[in-house]
């Protein structure tokens, strides 16, 4: 599959849908397994919102690709150098602390980020943000209240909570990126500048880590690769579990 | 897991509005913040409300099933109480 001949606009989408369907997959894996059951549904329905948006904007992608692929294709049957998501999501889901603080933090982000791009001049993006948004703002609703109750709570999830924050931190940069072709689509209109939304996420991180008792890490050197193919190893594990099925019996459906 | 710190929640869910809230089951979490996200996860999924409560189910008052026969068998010998012994005339349609 050669993603080098996408428009920038499939490129662009590409990248936001690969976020959902990886971070979606993460979220999956806390099935059956989180501390209680009423966290365990919690978690699978926020990953089911994130593949939902996923399913969307790839189904975006493959009718601007005009090629015939369709999203099960663009999920089951891409390599890692070809996905294109943010390396902070496909990060192991840690401890529980790890994949709150993971989650708070994009949460963060794609809050505002929908938001902004309900006024996207091309009709199915700004669709697909006006589905996007309550969701979003529900994840950012219950992630920082759970942020808040780790940090403040007991020493040990207090340390486990800094640790995750310590760890994701350097990840959080990228979500700011935009190359010169994604420049172009904010210039038309067609895509949110991710430079406000620094701002608002910046000063949503500030409140939550302060009410949580927890210290934000100082900046500095950003982790970067992802939208552009270069991946951390964990992508392929994950990779390799999610489409096994299509892989070993190519066209399944059930 | 019941434990200490995350106490018992009755759910109420409200599916119309004009309907009351119903009691639709119990949940644990640790405070009513995070048990009425709890509800609306776990209760929520398949579009069941407008509104959900959720009230600490220590805070119940109930009655002793041990005083079921003082209290409720009384009633069943009074079925004059049953709106039943009412013609209702055809012209009042839907009562």
């Amino acid at each position: 599959m050669k993603i080098a001949t996408d428009s920038p606009l499939a490129l662009y989408t590409l990248r936001r849908a690969d976020d959902a369907l990886i971070l979606g997959h993460r979220l999956s894996e806390w099935c059956g397994h989180a501390p209680m059951l009423e966290e365990d549904m919690a978690l699978a329905n926020i990953g089911l919102d994130l593949i939902g948006q996923a399913r969307s904007l790839y189904g975006y992608v493959a009718e601007l690709r005009a090629d015939g692929s369709d999203e099960d294709q663009l999920a089951y049957l891409r390599d890692a150098p070809a996905y294109r998501n943010l390396l902070l999501a496909e990060l192991p889901k840690g401890d529980f602390a790890q994949t709150l603080l993971r989650q708070f933090l994009y949460s963060a982000f794609a809050d505002p980020f929908w938001r902004a791009t309900l006024a996207s001049g091309d009709p199915t993006l700004a669709a697909i943000a006006g589905k996007s948004e309550k969701e979003s703002a529900y994840h950012l609703r219950h992630t920082a209240e759970w942020v808040i109750r780790l940090g403040d709570g007991t020493e040990e999830s207090h340390a486990r909570a800094q640790e995750a924050l310590d760890l994701l931190w350097p990840y959080t940069g990228e979500m700011f990126e935009a190359d010169a072709a994604e420049r172009e689509l904010m210039a038309a209109g067609l895509a949110a500048d991710p430079e406000p939304l620094r701002e608002v996420w910046s000063r949503t991180v500030d409140q939550v880590l302060r009410e949580a008792t927890l210290t934000r890490p100082v900046g500095g050197w950003m982790q970067s690769g992802g939208r552009h193919g270069r991946h951390s190893e964990h992508l392929g594990h994950l990779l390799a579990e999610m489409q096994v099925l299509q892989r070993s019996y190519p066209g399944a459906k059930w | 897991m019941p434990t200490p710190d995350t106490p018992l929640w009755e759910v109420f869910i409200r599916s119309r509005n004009g309907l009351a809230h119903k009691h639709v089951g119990s949940l644990h979490a640790a405070d009513a913040t995070l048990a009425l996200q709890a509800a609306r996860d776990v209760y929520t999924r398949r579009g069941e409300g407008l509104s959900v409560w959720v009230v600490p189910s220590a805070a119940i008052t109930a009655s002793d099933p041990a005083d079921k026969g003082m209290l409720f068998e009384p009633a069943q010998s009074k079925i004059y109480r049953h709106p039943t012994f009412y013609e209702v005339p055809d012209d009042v349609g839907h009562m």
